[in-house]
């Protein structure tokens, strides 16, 4: 499958979670006994985890792991935190920061974490504080292991400064290499090539810059330099490099363990960041020494990351996204003026030069409707890949069908909503379809089914997750709300099965029997309702024991282009959402029936209910009983139907829904309004107001 | 001396009001206003600001004076108070002047009871100018208008 699609998501979005980690745990080296700041970052923790598995970045999750266990303890009170646990909580978070550049630069993410991962569980098995000399001694121990499996990694670039210097320790030759190209070369590229085939006959290269792709790419000027490791003398180097042709110079400078250091310095922050992930350093005095350097050059690795992320998207503030498309209705305005003033005065090239903008102007407002609106496939597409590993490692078998992908969400929901989505996904697949043994002593199918549904319904998007797994048992998460003391036993009693099963969402609570990596720590559901309540949204559950459990998501459109019908009732404009009309129709007077003071017509061999939409909103200038031919708009409400009668039909367009402002709030059967391209404002009718 | 207080003034019924100048976003001639149905008759709907849909109240109306039909020197007063975004229909609004804090005096008690609520005094321009200070706030609170729209029941 092609992670690329989502590559730059993830990068993105662990910066942001690496960052708010950094951030918060500086946070709570001051204010050590806020417990709520270790709820934050124990999120950021377990979400980096679970985005990090998805992406198959195993060491990236593995490490996450440890320290969110370190975490756990912390949260509830079991462990205090004090400088070691800081110490090692930081250097895991340079650990992570180097990994994550590494994925930027197109690496595997692949480090060895042992060392910070010892640590981490000796915090755990609360035994650090008796073996820190021990440890760092093993550690010691074990340097000729790691440098061994780093030299087979020798292209991470998180251990270039461990690597070099445990390869002097062993009789290699360190060099630095800067190498000329000619000026007038024409294949610069395939040159640098060749030197690095020179170079790779007969060592390692650790490091280049610019990077191999780079180079490979042209991206560079005349000079590239290296750092390699050979056991050739020099002059034997810069003979065989510079004996490819068109090749100008090559200096070839040897380092020793002083030179080492100093380089080790000013170069970039990622190599502080390395210095400070490597606990194996042979001094300890330095590897404390680094450890901190690392946490005061946090704030650059941050800033490198964003220049350094590939370049296909770039994130833009929504509110310029707001400003621009303010502007542009505008300059709608004035288009129109402009329209008809030329056709006013009858100037072919001025008529011409207004159809010309005409045109260009509804390419841009296509453009600039469709910036903010992302299609929810953008989320959806990475869950595949998650539920397939996931139901592997639990043994279980699970389809996830998707439908409604298609469906446009607001940028600033899409952004939001991955999160809680893959917690809710983890949690069906988790807790909801049980295992195959236990599907088929209960009469179901081996393979599970995972339902993953988005749609439009009014001004609402829902998105749906429902599986046909176990479902939930009130009895347990009753004794399991009391014993975590969320509810009281007497509270318990009189609760409704959907208020029960809205515990699930209560802080700190979880059902699983055993903390799994998949889910099961009580974060989660917790983060996903509170997630969705910012969003303005709200999410339900219903189940039914033994068939399954539905979550659904309702969240707000509060900006979004849908299509809409235009319609006219004397001189105002409506518009209605496109989603729930079911057709458009003519009837005469004399159809329309009385039934039980209800006025009802046949329509489709159905008997709906018809409205007058200009009684519901009380239209000053148009009244269809003057009519003998009445347009009607058929709308739908799950599967309810109605008819509304209307004056005229307009057209279909695409809208920008608005909402009324917050001093309008609650308004009978409007949803939002429209600017229409004539300027003015047009209502949106909620149709699911209309149809009790 | 109190301190400097910039005020637009608008007119309203032979009358003259102030707002402190920093409520005031911008101010617009008339432009076509979208009525929304089912809502007190004050508010005369919602217009188009530059891509924003700001709901529109005619202060005629909702001071209880007779409303009017718009003239040339009609303007639409937008405001923002507590993260509300409102324009306001006035007869005409040409000046923005300096008054002294000082110079405002609570409203008189004869107006007495909820209506009172949204002004917040009187201040004296010279010998026979009087300027009503608005309390925008209160303007906007809908809880006074129902129990308006309660008493008037």
């Amino acid at each position: 499958m092609d992670m690329n699609a989502y590559l730059s998501m993830f990068i993105d979005e662990s910066n942001d979670h690496l960052q708010s980690l950094n951030e918060n745990l500086l946070r709570l080296e001051s204010e050590p006994e806020d417990l709520s700041i270790v709820q934050v970052i124990f999120r950021s923790a377990h979400t980096l985890k679970g985005m990090s598995a998805t992406m198959g970045f195993e060491d990236l999750a593995s490490l996450t792991h440890e320290m969110e266990n370190v975490l756990d303890l912390v949260r509830n009170n079991k462990l205090k935190m004090d400088s070691f646990i800081f110490d090692t909580l930081f250097k895991g978070l340079d650990a992570l920061e180097s990994m994550v550049q590494d994925i930027v630069g197109g690496g595997t993410g692949k480090a060895d974490v042992s060392p910070i991962v010892t640590s981490l569980q000796s915090i755990v098995k609360g035994d650090y504080k008796t073996t820190v000399p021990a440890a760092g001694a093993s550690t010691h121990a074990k340097d000729s292991n790691v440098s061994r499996d780093a030299n087979e990694n020798m292209a991470l670039d998180e251990f270039q400064i461990s690597v070099l210097k445990h390869s002097m320790e062993s009789g290699h030759n360190v060099y630095h290499i800067q190498v000329a190209v000619k000026e007038d070369c024409v294949l610069k590229a395939a040159r640098a090539y060749m030197v690095f085939d020179i170079l790779e006959r007969n060592g390692e290269v650790i490091k280049s810059d610019p990077s191999v792709q780079e180079l490979e790419q042209e991206k560079f000027d005349r000079f590239f330099s290296v750092y390699y490791i050979s056991q050739l003398p020099e002059q034997t180097l810069k003979e065989q490099i510079e004996s490819v042709s068109e090749i100008e110079s090559a200096s070839v400078t040897i380092l020793d363990q002083e030179s080492m250091s100093l380089l080790s310095r000013p170069s970039t922050a990622e190599a502080t960041a390395v210095s400070a992930a490597d606990s194996s350093a042979p001094s300890e005095p330095a590897a404390a020494e680094s450890g901190s350097t690392g946490r005061t050059a946090n704030a650059k690795p941050a800033a490198q990351t964003s220049a350094g992320a590939p370049t296909r998207t770039i994130r833009v503030d929504i509110e310029r996204l707001d400003t621009l498309m303010n502007l542009f209705s505008e300059l709608l305005i004035d288009r129109v003026r402009l329209e008809q003033l030329s056709s006013e005065i009858r100037r072919s090239d001025l008529t011409e030069t207004v159809e010309h903008m005409t045109r260009v102007s509804g390419d841009l407002q296509n453009i600039v409707l469709k910036l903010r609106m992302v299609p929810v496939d953008s989320v959806f597409n990475r869950f595949p890949r998650m539920v397939r590993d996931l139901a592997k490692s639990l043994d279980k078998k699970v389809d996830l069908v998707i439908s409604g992908a298609e469906t446009e969400l607001d940028r600033t929901v899409i952004d939001e909503i991955g999160d809680p989505l893959v917690h809710l996904l983890r949690n069906s697949i988790d807790h909801g379809v049980e295992s195959i043994d236990e599907r088929i002593a209960a009469g179901k199918k081996d393979t599970g089914t995972v339902n993953l549904r988005a749609f439009h319904s009014g001004n609402h998007v829902f998105i749906e997750i429902e599986d046909d797994g176990k479902g939930i048992n009130r009895d347990k998460v009753l004794s399991i709300a009391i014993k975590n003391e969320v509810i009281s036993a007497e509270q318990a009693n009189s609760l409704s099965d959907e208020e029960v099963y809205m515990l699930l969402f209560a802080p700190g609570f979880s059902t699983a029997d055993k903390i799994s990596d998949i889910s099961g720590r009580g974060v989660g559901l917790d983060v996903v309702k509170s997630k969705i309540t910012s969003l303005g949204g709200h999410v339900s559950v219903t189940s039914t024991l033994g068939k399954g459990t539905k979550f659904s998501i309702q969240l707000p459109l509060t900006l979004s282009i849908i299509w809409a019908m235009l319609i006219k009732l004397g001189s105002e404009k409506y518009a209605i959402p496109l989603s729930s009309i079911v057709e458009t129709a003519i009837i005469k007077r004399e159809q329309v029936r009385h039934i039980h003071g209800n006025r009802m017509i046949e329509f489709r061999n159905a008997i709906i209910p018809i409205l007058s939409l200009s009684r519901i909103l009380e239209s000053p200038d148009f009244d269809e009983e003057q009519e003998t031919d009445t347009e009607i708009v058929v709308i739908r409400k799950g599967d309810k139907w109605a008819a509304v009668m209307v004056d005229e039909f307009i057209g279909q367009s695409e809208i920008v829904l608005k909402p009324l402002g917050k001093y309008l709030t609650n308004i009978e059967a409007v949803s939002g309004a429209t600017i229409l391209g004539d300027g003015q404002v047009a209502l949106i009718i909620d149709p699911n107001a209309l149809i009790k | 001396m109190g301190e400097e207080l910039k005020v637009i003034v608008f007119a309203l019924a032979n009358e003259e009001y102030g707002i402190e100048v920093d409520k005031v976003r911008t101010i617009e001639r008339m432009t076509p206003i979208t009525r929304v149905p089912k809502t007190p008759a004050f508010i005369k709907g919602v217009i188009n600001l530059r891509g924003v849909v700001v709901p529109v109240l005619d202060l005629r109306g909702r001071f209880g004076l007779s409303e009017s039909e718009p003239t040339d020197n009609s303007r639409i007063i937008i405001v923002a108070v507590n993260d509300l975004e409102v324009g306001f229909i006035v007869d005409s609004a040409n000046d923005v002047i300096d008054i002294d804090t000082d110079s405002i005096d609570s409203p008189p008690e004869v107006i007495g009871g909820i209506k009172a609520k949204y002004l917040r005094g009187v201040a004296k321009l010279g010998e026979n100018r009087l300027l009503i200070m608005l309390n925008l706030a209160e303007v906007l609170n809908k809880n006074e208008i129902i129990q308006l729209e309660q008493l008037e029941d």
